[in-house]
C-alpha cells in the first residue's frame, strides 16, 4: 500500500499536464488526490504503528548491492507523513485560488506533486539507498519548483544554487551512508539503528551523513540557498519551509541522533551549528523589508532550533522535537500562505509599501495574528507549547557542557523569533503614517475569498486547537518521539505547567522581545553598519565562479585541439603507468643471444637504418622507399626466425602497399612541407625516445614472463590428426581460430568499403561539374 | 631471447612513435606502418628463439617454434595493410579537399582554451 501510494503520486504527476489541459485550475483537486489519500491511509495504520506494528513493505531489487525497495510507516513517519501529505492538500486547495488561468499551470502541478512524493518517500524509506534516491528526488524537483519561472534569470540563478548546495551535501550524505551501512552490515535504517555501529568508521560515517542534512535543511554556512530560494512561487515556499524539503535533513538527523549522538563530536557539532543557525536567522530577519525573505530566514532560525531539539540524542529534547515539528509545520505555512495573499491582493509584500491591511482584511490578519504567535510563542498557542517543552528538556540539565549553551541560545534565538514574528504581523497589516503619507494605503487591496483563505484558517484553527488541547496531540508525539529513541518516556503536554522556571524563561522572552521590537529602527541601521559577518553566499559565488573559470582552463589545457599533443599524452600515460609496474620487480637480466647469426644482425642493422631514413627523408617517394626497405628486411627477419608463411604474407602485403603508397603520392607534391618547429620537436623526441625504451624493456620481461606451457602445443598435437593439416599456422588461422580470420576478412571488407566510397566521392563532383 | 631483435623492436616503436606525433598525414601513415612491423616482430620476439617452421613433416628434427604467435602476425600484418590503405585514401581525399595533407588545429578547440582567459566575463 506504501508503495501504491507512491505510484499514485508518480502517476497522478505524470497525468497532471493532460489533466489541466480539460480541467485548468482543477488539475489541483485532482492532485490532492494522492496527498489526501497518503494521510487517510496514514491516520488508519496510526493505531497498529503506536503500539509498536508498523506497517512496513520490501520489494527485492538489487539485493546484492544492499538495495531494496524498503518501506516503513512508524510513528514518526505517520508523524512526518501528516505534515507532508496533510499540508500539501492544503497546498493544493491554496494554489488553486493562488493562481490565475495561465498554460503551465499543468507543469507546476506536475512537478508539486512530485516533490510531494519525492518527499513521502524520504520519510517511508527504510533502507538508507533508497532514502538517497528520494532525497536526491527532492532536490530536483525543488530545482525545477524554484526556477518554475523561468524566463527570470534570477529565478534560474537561485535553482542552480539550491541545486548544488544540496546536491553536493547530498553526495557527502551517501559517502557517510554508505560508510555506515558497511559499517553496520546493513543497509535497512531500522536495523542499522536497532543495533548502531560504533567505531571510527561509525563516527566518520555518521558526521558526513550530516552534511546531507546541513544542506537540505539550510544551517549555517548553507543558510543562503533558501533564501535564495523565496523565487520559487508562494505555494512552493510555504510547502517548502513548512513540511518538505528543510524539513528533509531535520528528519534524517532525528532518525540518526539517538544511535549517534554519543559518536566523537556529533552532539556539540549539531547543537553547536543549530545555536549558530537559530541566531544568525533571527538576526537577519529584523532587517527584511520583503515578508517573504523575513519568513525565510525565520524559518532559518526555526530549522536551527529543530537541530538543537532533534539533533542532541536527549530523550526529552527529541520529545519536545517532535512538537515543534508539528507546530512549526503549522504556523509556517499558514504564514506563507498569508504572504501569498497580501501579496496577491495588494500587489506587493514589501513592508515599506504596506499599510491599513489589518483593517481592509481582517480575516487574513486574524489568521496571521494567530500563526505569528504561535511562531513567537506566546500561549494559549502550540508554539508556546513547543517551546515550553524545549525549555523543559535542556533545563534539568545532565548533557554536559553542551547543556547551557543549547538553552541560551534557544532563548536568545526564542528573543528574535519573537521580534521578527511582530514585525511580520506590523509590517504586514498595521496602519503606517509614513506609509500611508507615500501613497501606499492599500486602498486597492480587498479581502481575499474565503476559499483562498481557508487552508491558512485551517491551519490556525489547529495551531490554536492544539494549544488549548494539547493532550489532542500527545499520543501521536509520544509514540513519534518513542519511534525515534525508545528511551524517550511518554508525557503528557500541557499548556499549564505551573510557575516553573521554563515559564519564567518564556516570560523574560517575551519581555525582551518587546524591547527588541519596540526598537526596531535601531535594530535595522545597527545591521546596516555591521559588516555582513558571515557572507556564505559571497563565498558561493566566488566558487562558483572559480570552478568555471578553472574548468576553462583544464579544458583550454587538455582539449587545445592539437593531435601530435592528445597523441603524445595518451603515449606518454602509456609508458608511465605500465613501465613502474614492469620495473617494481627490479630490471630485467637479458639474458639470450645478440642475434642468431651473423645475417640476421646484419638485416637487423639494415631494417634499423632504414626505418631512421624514413625519418630523414625529405622527399616524400624517399620516406616510401626506406619503408619498404624495413618491410622487405622484416620479411627476411621472419625466415630466420622460422616463419615462411609471415615471410610471404609480408613480401606480397609490402608490395601491394608500395603499389598504394606510389597511387597516392603521386598526387602529393613532392616535399614535405619544412617547418621550424621549436619547443615541438624536443617534446615529440622525448616521447619517441621513451616509448622505444619501455616497449625495449617489456620485450624483456615478457620473454621471462611464461608460467604456463604454450597453449599452440595442443595445436601442434591436434593440427594432423584433428584438422588434417601439416601447416600448422594454417590450420590455426582457419580452423582453430577461424573466427578471427573472418573478424580480419570482416575488417578488410570495411576498409575496402571506405576506401572505394571515398574514391567514388571525387568521381560524383566530377561528374557534378559537367553538363548534364 | 633475442636481443638483437629485442632492440630492433624498440627502435621500430621509437621510430614510429616520432612519426605519428607529425603534422603531415603521409609521415604520419609512414608512422603507423612502423608501428606495424614493429608489433608483428615483438609478437614473433615474445614467442621465443628461431627454430624449425611448424610444418609437420614425418622426419623427427629439433622443436618447432610456436606458431601461435605467427598466426596472430598474420593476420595483424593483413589488417594494418586494410588500414594503411585507408588512412592513405583519406590523405588523398584530405589534399584533394585542402590541398595539402596537413593536420591542423581543431580552431573551435582553441576558442574554448582562450574562454579561460577572461572572455566569459
Amino acid at each position: 500500500m506504501l508503495l501504491a501510494l507512491l505510484g499514485l503520486h508518480a502517476v497522478l504527476a505524470a497525468a497532471a499536464p493532460a489533466v489541466s489541459r480539460r480541467l485548468g485550475r482543477g488539475v489541483f483537486a485532482v492532485c490532492a488526490v494522492a496527498p489526501a489519500a497518503t494521510v487517510a491511509y496514514a491516520l488508519a495504520r496510526a493505531p497498529a504503528a503506536f503500539d509498536g506494528a508498523p506497517a512496513s513493505e520490501t520489494v527485492a531489487w538489487a539485493g546484492r548491492l544492499g538495495l531494496d525497495l524498503q518501506l516503513r510507516l512508524d510513528a514518526f513517519a505517520v508523524l512526518m507523513v501528516l505534515l507532508v501529505s496533510g499540508i500539501g492538500v492544503l497546498i493544493f486547495a491554496y494554489c488553486a485560488w493562488y493562481f490565475g488561468p495561465r498554460p503551465d499551470l499543468g507543469r507546476f502541478a506536475a512537478t508539486l506533486l512530485a516533490f510531494a512524493g519525492s518527499m513521502l518517500g524520504v520519510v517511508l524509506a527504510d533502507n538508507v539507498l533508497v532514502l538517497y534516491v528520494f532525497w536526491e528526488l527532492t532536490t530536483v524537483t525543488s530545482y525545477l519548483l524554484i526556477g518554475f519561472d523561468h524566463e527570470k534569470g534570477s529565478a534560474r540563478a537561485a535553482a542552480l544554487q539550491g541545486l548544488l548546495v544540496t546536491a553536493a551535501g547530498g553526495l557527502v550524505m551517501l559517502a557517510g551512508l554508505v560508510v555506515l551501512g558497511e559499517a553496520a552490515g546493513t543497509y535497512t535504517l531500522s536495523a542499522m539503528l536497532a543495533d548502531p555501529p560504533a567505531g571510527g568508521a561509525a563516527t566518520a560515517g555518521a558526521l558526513l551523513a550530516l552534511g546531507g542534512a546541513f544542506t537540505k535543511s539550510a544551517q549555517v554556512p548553507f543558510h543562503f540557498w533558501l533564501a535564495g530560494a523565496m523565487a520559487a512561487p508562494t505555494p512552493v515556499s510555504a510547502y517548502l519551509h513548512s513540511a518538505t524539503m528543510v524539513k528533509a535533513g531535520v528528519y534524517l538527523v532525528a532518525r540518526l541522533a539517538p544511535a549517534f549522538a554519543l559518536l566523537g563530536g556529533w552532539r556539540e557539532l549539531v547543537v553547536g551549528v543549530g545555536v549558530a543557525t537559530m541566531l544568525l536567522g533571527g538576526w537577519r530577519a529584523l532587517r527584511q523589508h520583503d515578508l517573504k525573505l523575513l519568513l525565510a530566514y525565520g524559518t532559518v532560525s526555526q530549522l536551527g532550533f529543530m537541530m538543537i531539539l532533534l539533533g542532541a540524542g536527549v530523550p526529552e529534547a527529541t520529545r519536545a522535537g517532535a512538537v515543534l515539528l508539528l507546530a512549526h509545520g503549522a504556523f509556517k505555512a499558514a504564514l506563507f500562505m498569508v504572504v501569498g495573499i497580501v501579496d496577491h491582493q495588494a500587489g506587493t509584500r514589501d513592508l515599506r509599501r504596506l499599510s491599513g491591511l489589518g483593517r481592509r482584511m481582517p480575516a487574513t490578519f486574524w489568521v496571521a495574528v494567530v500563526a505569528a504567535a504561535s511562531m513567537a510563542g506566546l500561549p494559549p498557542l502550540f508554539g508556546f507549547v513547543a517551546k515550553e517543552a524545549a525549555f523543559e528538556a535542556y533545563l534539568h540539565g545532565g548533557i554536559g557542557p553542551i547543556g547551557p549553551i543549547a538553552l541560551g541560545g534557544m532563548a536568545l534565538g526564542s528573543v528574535l523569533t519573537f521580534a521578527y514574528s511582530a514585525r511580520f504581523v506590523w509590517g504586514a497589516f498595521a496602519d503606517k503614517p509614513d506609509v500611508a503619507r507615500a501613497g501606499h494605503d492599500g486602498a486597492g487591496a480587498h479581502a481575499p475569498p474565503a476559499a483562498f483563505l481557508a487552508p491558512a484558517a485551517l491551519l490556525a484553527v489547529v495551531t490554536v486547537a492544539i494549544g488549548v488541547l494539547p493532550s489532542f496531540a500527545a499520543g501521536l508525539v509520544n509514540a513519534a518521539a518513542a519511534a525515534l529513541d525508545p528511551a524517550v518516556e511518554p508525557g503528557t503536554l500541557a499548556l499549564w505547567h505551573g510557575f516553573n522556571l521554563a515559564l519564567w524563561l518564556s516570560a523574560l522572552v517575551i519581555v525582551a522581545g518587546v524591547a527588541l521590537f519596540a526598537r526596531r529602527r535601531e535594530v535595522e541601521h545597527l545591521q546596516a553598519r555591521l559588516p555582513s559577518m558571515v557572507d556564505a553566499a559571497q563565498a558561493y559565488h566566488g566558487l562558483v565562479k572559480g570552478l568555471n573559470r578553472g574548468a576553462d582552463r583544464v579544458t583550454g589545457l587538455v582539449q587545445n585541439g592539437s593531435l601530435p599533443v592528445y597523441l603524445g599524452t595518451i603515449l606518454l600515460t602509456v609508458v608511465a603507468l605500465p613501465l613502474p609496474a614492469l620495473l617494481s620487480g627490479g630490471l630485467p637480466t637479458p639474458d639470450g643471444v645478440i642475434a642468431e647469426s651473423l645475417l640476421q644482425l646484419a638485416v637487423i642493422g639494415g631494417v634499423a637504418v632504414a626505418a631512421i631514413g624514413t625519418v630523414l627523408a625529405r622527399r616524400r617517394f624517399a620516406a616510401v622507399l626506406f619503408l619498404g626497405g624495413v618491410g622487405y628486411g622484416v620479411a627476411i627477419l621472419f625466415v630466420v626466425q622460422g616463419a615462411p608463411d609471415l615471410a610471404l604474407t609480408q613480401l606480397l602485403v609490402e608490395t601491394l602497399s608500395l603499389v598504394v603508397f606510389v597511387l597516392v603520392l603521386r598526387h602529393l607534391p613532392e616535399n614535405f612541407e619544412v617547418h621550424h618547429w621549436r619547443l615541438g620537436q624536443a617534446f615529440r623526441r622525448a616521447v619517441a625516445g621513451l616509448v622505444g625504451v619501455f616497449v625495449f624493456v617489456f620485450v624483456l620481461a615478457a620473454g621471462q614472463a611464461r608460467t604456463s606451457p604454450p597453449v599452440s602445443e595442443a595445436y601442434l598435437a591436434q593440427a594432423l590428426p584433428e584438422a588434417g593439416g601439416r601447416n600448422v599456422v594454417n590450420v590455426i588461422l582457419v580452423d582453430f581460430r577461424g573466427f578471427d580470420t573472418l573478424g580480419e576478412i570482416t575488417v578488410l571488407a570495411v576498409a575496402a568499403l571506405g576506401i572505394a566510397g571515398l574514391v567514388r566521392a571525387r568521381r560524383r563532383e566530377r561528374g557534378d561539374e559537367e553538363p548534364a | 631471447m633475442n636481443l638483437g631483435l629485442a632492440a630492433l623492436v624498440g627502435i621500430l616503436f621509437s621510430v614510429g612513435t616520432y612519426l605519428l606525433l607529425q603534422r603531415t598525414l603521409t609521415r604520419i601513415v609512414i608512422g603507423i606502418a612502423l608501428l606495424g612491423h614493429a608489433a608483428n616482430l615483438l609478437l614473433l620476439v615474445a614467442g621465443g628463439r628461431a627454430g624449425r617452421p611448424p610444418l609437420i613433416t614425418n622426419e623427427p628434427g629439433p622443436a618447432f617454434v610456436d606458431p601461435l604467435p605467427q598466426a596472430l602476425a598474420l593476420t595483424a600484418i593483413v589488417i594494418a595493410f586494410g588500414a594503411i590503405a585507408l588512412l592513405l585514401t583519406l590523405a588523398w581525399r584530405s589534399f584533394v579537399l585542402h590541398g595539402e595533407d596537413e593536420v591542423e588545429d581543431d580552431l573551435e578547440d582553441r576558442r574554448i582554451g582562450r574562454l579561460a582567459d577572461g572572455a566569459r566575463e
